[in-house]
């Protein structure tokens, strides 16, 4: 007898309301003439809409806090998932946001911008909700065309597209390293879902587990740290970085990277839980790794973008930290650490797009910041209190963010591990300091005057987002059982 | 005791003076700048007067901690909101209270670059240090202290000398680097106890093994702070740089952190880790006293000439505390005071020929008592405080510590008694290529007096001085039973017997209920 078997699609809603509004801004635009300017803005307008009201719909749901799977057990609503995939919207929503004014100059200003925008952070939704390792490949390649997409669109520079080429090679190799791990996963344990892979580890292991496995485990990690940018598989980060318009840098900085943290936590504690002494010294590596390295290759950046991308790879190895104690307090720390890391980087990344120069070009190096506290005082103190943040220097909300791993590394014994990663954050403080340096403490020079920084351009929106982000960086400490109590629903939700 | 929570209002009536100021900012750059001024005097003087407030309802027949206050802050981890103050930290939180008008009215002038972010930058510095000489919780603690970085690193790096940006960097750096490691300490507190309140960690004893570690990692951050040999690189460079009222309260009160930390942390909780280093303690402080004093003699920059004497008085004050003696520890409170008012005033002092003259060599002086006598004379007394003449605070300070050492170690009393000598020298020496000699430099013969303004700061901070130096026993009954109860501690712990185990208990018990 054959049933035709319909899934229901209800636990999915916030992801099938942003395919929709990506294959109608895809339809209308297909079919318009021409695409003028006021047409993209609406069309991005809509997208933020659809991506808020999804937001909204999964706030709905964690606040119900019932576990729900869907599509043959391949997806999971639990409010892990939910609270993850609120901050995979929250970041590309204010990444949009932010980089709205600048498309006509960054030569954007395409249909399919906010199309693919949509698409990448559906895929991220899937990332995070997979319950399956078929499902999980999928959300991954969704979000990673759709990106690499995106960072291509700016055809005729040739820096972008040495970018994207990179991105998109890398990125198929990982994708490919993910294919030929998770296949050895399921050939050795007979099952692509994350439940039955936790069922045949929890009841199998007596003894080593096979070699096979650990070569699946191994060859997927290998890919996550891809997405992740975790040494030693970060070379893609400060390239693209730099190359890519610096709208769609500071959407790879907030969404997919949060998305990839989540993802991994969810990997690494559900199928392969039981395998935590295996992983566990890889973990540590990488974040080692990360933390020292990120801290080292930033200190001579000249290139804004590429100290920003060094500095996420740290950042990633202080999320790995709490990932690697291997336990509830660090998944939540890592968890609060990457919540606490979007707000910053939106922050920092709403500010860079909101100066301008002649002929409308976003500030590039360090140096066109130089002496701007004189010019545009609260723009240079909001990124201030972003770089001090990023620093971890309390009170702001980045202090707290590390305060959790670390206690999360003690707690777990990891001493070496936490003593590397508060030295290299006093390595890491000090590029964070040079930025403030450069803005505060020298002198604006006569020969950059009126070509980089001197103009602003600041939307109604992007002025949102910026409000948002230093109100949780500098007032975070007011009340940061709000974030805590989610965090830890959200892995309570996991650990379960 | 009052129903307001009086301790907390004056920790963050600073930072609402400050946010007061960055809201009122329209209006012409001028009417801003003098706004901002008032306003920072104002709050600055509240605070002080809130403050005043607290001592006088202060029982000071009493080691415990008053004006406690403790709400929850993050129940999920247990770590809360608690502050309260004891003998020890409120003589710390009077010299804060009490220096920050002074800064406030020396930059009045002096100050004319981004006049409301300045004050800003000072108020909110306040905020940090009342809160962070009164809290009772070692996250709390550390957030406090760690944050006064931020502002510090600004007053240096934005209206600092032409160094400025060498000098904030390497403020910053030395003692996030020292600070970082304490944090490591404080987690694993926090674990061991499954709290991280303050008193409950003095109450319990810790793994003597642990203790090792836990008391170096404390020092890493103290040891920079305070600062001692050879970790104070960190001080002349920043002194130098920065502006006259950075450096007052750099000198008056960001050192005394470290001293506090001392008091408040390494010596209570690991009483046996103490008792171990303090050979350790002393060799360094006497090296301090005795090579500062030396390169103190060889500075041509009245400011580091300063600078330099500062670490020498510090190694006093960790000399005192590591004799784990009453006398010892008094003195070396006394001396933290004492030091906090003197080096305000010479900071204050070198300050007023920079705003008239702009250097602060000393070779391009001399001879200024002929055009400026009333200078002249409130330079000699902070002189002659600093180098620990009789009827000062100074001698107080030192004279404890030395009686406190003689106790433990006649060779280190000798050594560090020698540093006295030395500090004479070179403050009369400095006082005698400044102040006297023929008024030859053409640019000093038109020099004006001191204003009425500055004559105000220095006849306060003389009759302080000289009050703590006739008559210290108002400033000892304060500390003292804070202090004798913390001997008390440390002895029991040093040599246990069943008593105190009981004895302890019931305390123990006590501070759980509370």
């Amino acid at each position: 007898m054959f049933e035709f078997y319909t899934p229901d699609f209800l636990p999915i809603l916030p992801q099938v309301i942003l395919i929709a509004t990506a294959l109608a801004i895809l339809i209308e635009g297909a079919f318009t003439e021409s695409a003028g300017p006021a047409l993209i803005r609406r069309f991005c307008m809509g997208a933020l809409l659809a991506i808020l009201i999804s937001a909204l719909l999964s706030l709905i749901a964690f606040g119900l806090g019932k576990q729900v799977t869907t599509f043959n057990g391949m997806l999971v609503q639990d409010a892990y998932t939910l609270f993850c995939q609120m901050i995979v919207l929250i970041g590309s929503a204010a990444a949009l946001a932010i980089g709205l004014p600048g498309l006509e100059n960054q030569k954007l200003n395409r249909f399919e911008y906010p199309a693919l925008i949509l698409l990448a952070t559906t895929g991220m939704m899937f990332m995070v909700a997979a319950n399956d390792l078929i499902s999980l490949f999928i959300g991954l390649e969704l979000q990673g065309l759709a990106l690499y997409v995106i960072v291509a669109l700016q055809r005729d520079n040739l820096a972008t597209s040495e970018a994207a080429l990179k991105y998109f090679v890398l990125g198929a190799l990982a994708t490919g390293m993910y294919l030929y791990g998770a296949s050895f996963v399921y050939g050795y344990t007979g099952s692509t879902n994350f439940d039955s892979i936790n069922a045949v580890f929890r009841y199998g292991v007596e003894g080593p587990i096979s070699l096979g496995s650990m070569i699946g485990l191994v060859f997927i990690l290998a890919s996550l740290a891809f997405k992740l940018s975790a040494v030693p598989f970060h070379m893609w980060t400060p390239d693209v970085y730099q190359g890519s318009p610096t709208a769609v840098t500071a959407f790879l900085a907030a969404a997919p990277k949060i998305a990839a943290a989540a993802l991994t936590i969810r990997l690494l504690y559900l199928p392969f839980g039981f395998l935590v002494d295996y992983w566990q010294q890889i973990i540590i590596f990488i974040s080692l790794a990360s933390m020292v390295l990120g801290a080292f290759a930033a200190l001579r950046q000249t290139d804004l973008k590429r100290l920003l991308a060094y500095s996420s790879i740290s950042h990633m190895g202080y999320a790995l930290l709490g990932i690697a104690s291997g336990g509830a307090i660090g998944v939540q720390g890592a968890l609060t650490y990457i919540t606490l890391y979007m707000f910053m980087t939106v922050g920092t990344f709403a500010v860079i797009l909101a100066l301008r120069g002649r002929g409308e070009r976003c500030v590039k190096d360090i140096e066109d910041l130089q002496g701007i506290s004189q010019i545009h005082p609260k723009m240079s103190m909001m990124l201030a209190i972003f770089m001090f943040s990023l620093a971890g220097i309390p009170p702001m909300a980045g202090f707290f963010g590390k305060l959790y791993v670390f206690m999360a590394a003690i707690d777990a014994q990891l001493y070496t591990l936490a003593i590397v990663g508060v030295l290299s954050s006093v390595v890491a403080a000090f590029y964070y300091l040079r930025i403030i340096r450069t803005m505060y403490f020298e002198t604006r020079p006569e020969t950059v005057q009126a070509t980089y920084g001197d103009t602003m351009v600041l939307t109604t929106e992007a002025s949102f987002v910026l409000v948002l982000s230093v109100t949780v960086t500098l007032l975070f400490f007011v009340y940061p059982s709000l974030l805590l109590n989610m965090t830890q629903m959200a892995v309570n939700s996991l650990f379960n | 005791m009052l129903s307001l929570p009086l301790l907390s209002i004056t920790i963050f009536l600073p930072l609402i003076g400050a946010m007061a100021i960055m809201i009122n900012r329209g209006g012409s750059k001028d009417i801003t700048a003098e706004n901002a001024r008032w306003v920072a005097l104002w709050t600055s003087v509240v605070t002080f007067v809130l403050s005043i407030v607290i001592w006088a309802n202060f029982d000071d027949g009493i080691f415990k901690f008053q004006f406690v206050e403790k709400f929850q802050w993050m129940p999920l981890l247990n770590i809360n909101y608690h502050v309260g103050i004891d003998g020890i930290s409120l003589p710390f939180i009077l010299l804060s209270t009490f220096l920050t008008p002074i800064c406030i009215l020396s930059s009045w002038k002096s100050v004319q670059k981004q006049v409301p972010e300045y004050m800003v930058a000072f108020l909110v510095m306040e905020t940090l240090i009342i809160g962070m000489f009164s809290s009772l919780d070692l996250f709390i603690f550390y957030i406090f202290f760690e944050g006064v970085l931020i502002p510090m690193y600004l007053i240096i790096g934005i209206w600092g000398g032409p160094n400025r940006v060498y000098a904030s960097f390497k403020f910053f750096l030395y003692t996030l680097l020292g600070s970082v490691l304490m944090l490591l300490a404080i987690i694993y507190i926090y674990y061991d106890l499954g709290s991280s309140d303050i008193p409950l960690a003095i109450m319990t004893p810790f793994d003597p093994k642990v203790q090792i570690w836990l008391w170096l990692a404390f020092f890493a951050s103290f040891a920079v702070k305070i600062p001692m040999w050879p970790v104070h690189t960190w001080l002349p460079d920043a002194h130098v740089e920065a502006p006259t009222a950075g450096s007052v309260i750099l000198a008056a009160v960001l050192l005394k952190m470290g001293g506090y930390g001392f008091l408040r942390f390494s010596v209570p909780m690991f009483p046996e880790a103490s008792e171990y280093f303090a050979p350790f303690v002393f060799t360094l402080s006497v090296i301090a006293i005795i090579y500062t004093s030396l390169v103190a003699l060889a500075q041509t920059d009245m400011k580091k000439l300063i600078a330099y004497s500062s670490v020498a008085h510090m190694g006093f004050v960790t000399l005192g505390i590591f004799t784990l003696g009453s006398y010892g520890i008094q003195g070396a409170v006394i001396q933290m005071i004492s030091h906090g008012l003197i080096s305000a005033g010479l900071f204050l002092a070198v300050g007023v020929v920079y705003d008239r003259i702009h250097t602060r060599e000393i070779a391009a002086y001399g001879g200024l008592v002929h055009n400026m006598p009333l200078y002249a004379r409130a330079f000699m007394v902070l002189i002659l405080a600093s180098s620990g003449l009789p009827g000062t605070s100074g001698f107080v300070g030192e004279f404890l510590v030395l009686l406190g050492t003689y106790e433990v170690s006649k060779t280190f009393t000798i050594l560090a008694a020698t540093g006295m000598v030395l500090g004479a020298a070179y403050g009369l020496w400095l006082y005698r290529r400044v102040i006297f000699g023929k008024l030859e430099k053409p640019e000093l013969l038109s020099i004006k007096d001191l204003t009425s303004n500055e004559r105000w700061t220095f006849t306060s901070l003389i009759v302080l001085i000289l009050w703590i130096g006739l008559y210290p026993m108002p400033v000892l009954n304060l500390i003292s039973p804070s202090v004798e109860h913390m001997i008390h501690r440390h002895n029991l712990a040093m040599n246990p017997d069943e008593n105190w185990i009981e004895e302890e208990e019931q305390t123990f018990e006590i501070a759980r209920k509370s």
